[in-house]
């Protein structure tokens, strides 16, 4: 990883010094060695604070919105999963092929540090990668774990590479992840009974503050005027009254995003309370699978999403809900 | 001096987004046949059943509805072509996701009603209004500012 780090490093410096960009957008270090942030470089001086580690799992896709409006050359760094919210964004016309240059770099996976950070290790001084296992610095000493178990929920699941048109790719040998079922929790929720399930939603979504982090850092939701913003909501600006408005938040934000949600797993990982808000955006993914074919948003650019389409043929609502087929497939 | 008697009857409330083109004529239609569908229904007319907004139909929840209806076109015969396939899919997924969430899968409902079936209109209600009165009050996806009884 380190030497990834000193790839890509080497990589945004030729970038810069050569003129070929005018910014590049990368992770920066931050306090601690788990809480890298997505950042701007200007210039080659700026990548001193440049970090290429294990938590940099931050998507940088969504500030290329921003920075091609600006104007100018921007290089952006790709993980295998940020690579279809930047054909989505490229679909959806929100940023400009031409002014891009996306580099595409391996991942071996990245690392939940709320997974790391146990009342046993106390504060967390360092985290070394060596491959299957992590080693955890703190001030009671090392300790030793399995990658794997400290992964982020995104990683537990790779999709891989989506297919960037003209990106180079940075890599170091061949990254190794879990490749297990994204929708084995989705399927686990469905076999639940209803007063079951919203029992589990109620526990979940009440522990939500509203404090919008899963909308602002989605790049799917990247409207320039929110709905949740209009102050005629009433749902603007405000914590939960009750547990409707709790769940009219997460169904609309997810409902938006259907079709064009590439399953990046940024909502999950910034969550301040962990809620698993995946499990809402899995379900409709997996939902418009199984009835209207496989599709998966970012793999191809300018495809049409499930909502965005139709069929003469399609199941109506009603048979829909009932069908066991879409309920247990 | 007369006995003061509570009464404990409940009586679902059902909110109907109707498009105008034909689930609103067909509406009518039942009207003027003198058709019978249950006065707790009510009617919302909408330009096409595409017009519905999931947010929509939540926000009648809140708002204290026990069930939601959409009515539109029949398949192929939107007025507007092609609107209500798009929200035959809209409605599935969303459907699918209140279910998901545990809300109980009978509180929604899309059907396709034209404008010369004022019969299936009322079919459709009266069996709705069955449907809804049997599940009981919807508490699970509604304010509780909006109940005055609690």
């Amino acid at each position: 990883m380190s030497n990834m780090q000193e790839l890509i490093i080497k990589k945004a410096t030729d970038l810069l010094t050569d003129n070929t960009v005018d910014r590049v957008i990368g992770w920066k270090k931050g306090e601690f060695v788990f809480d890298p942030s997505p950042a701007i470089f200007n210039s080659v001086d700026e990548l001193k604070d440049f970090v290429y580690n294990p938590f940099c799992g931050a998507n940088l896709s969504k500030y290329l919105i921003a920075e091609c409006k600006k104007g100018g050359k921007i290089a952006v760094f790709l993980k295998a999963c940020d690579t279809y919210s930047f054909n989505q964004l490229l679909t959806e016309k929100r940023i400009k092929k031409e002014m891009i240059v996306p580099v595409l770099v391996q991942c071996d996976g990245m690392l939940d540090i709320s997974k790391i950070k146990t009342e046993e290790t106390g504060a967390v001084l360092d985290v070394k990668d060596d491959g299957d296992k992590i080693t955890v610095v703190s001030p009671y000493g090392d300790k030793v774990i399995a990658k794997a178990d400290a992964l982020l929920v995104k990683c537990e699941t790779c999709k891989g590479f989506a297919n960037v048109d003209g990106a180079e790719k940075i890599e170091v040998g061949e990254s190794t992840l879990p490749q297990g079922d994204r929708f084995d929790m989705v399927k686990k929720l469905e076999a639940m009974s209803e007063e079951e399930r919203f029992a589990f939603w109620k526990g979940e979504l009440s522990k939500c503050i509203r404090c919008n982090a899963c909308r602002n850092v989605c790049p799917a939701c990247s409207c320039t005027k929110c709905v949740f913003d209009n102050v005629n909501s009433g749902v603007e600006s405000k914590a939960n009254a009750d547990s409707v408005e709790e769940q009219m938040f997460h169904i609309i934000r997810a409902f938006h995003v259907t079709g064009r949600c590439t399953d990046c797993g940024e909502c999950s990982r910034v969550c301040p309370q962990h809620i698993p808000l995946h499990l809402i955006n899995r379900k409709f993914i997996k939902d418009a699978n199984t009835l209207y074919g496989e599709y998966q948003a970012g793999e191809v650019v300018d495809s049409k999403t499930p909502l965005t389409s139709y069929t003469e043929k399609d199941l109506d609502p009603t048979v829909a809900v009932n069908t066991e087929g879409v309920r247990n497939a | 001096m007369q006995e003061v008697t509570e009464n404990k009857n409940y009586v679902p409330t059902i909110v109907a987004f109707c498009c105008n083109w034909c689930s609103y004529a067909g509406a009518d239609l039942a009207g003027t046949s003198r058709l019978e569908y249950p006065a707790n229904v009510k009617i919302i007319r909408v330009p096409c059943s595409c017009r519905v907004n999931p947010m929509f139909v939540l926000k009648a929840f809140q708002r204290g509805a026990d069930g939601v209806i959409i009515c539109g076109c029949h398949p192929g015969d939107c007025h507007y072509m092609t609107g209500n396939y798009y929200a035959r899919r809209r409605m599935s997924l969303l459907f699918n996701f209140l279910n998901y969430l545990g809300i109980e899968k009978e509180r929604t409902r899309v059907e396709w009603v034209s404008a010369a079936e004022g019969a299936k209109f009322s079919a459709v209600m009266n069996d709705f209004a069955k449907t809804i009165n049997a599940l009981g009050e919807n508490k699970r996806l509604q304010d509780l500012r909006v109940k005055e009884d609690k």
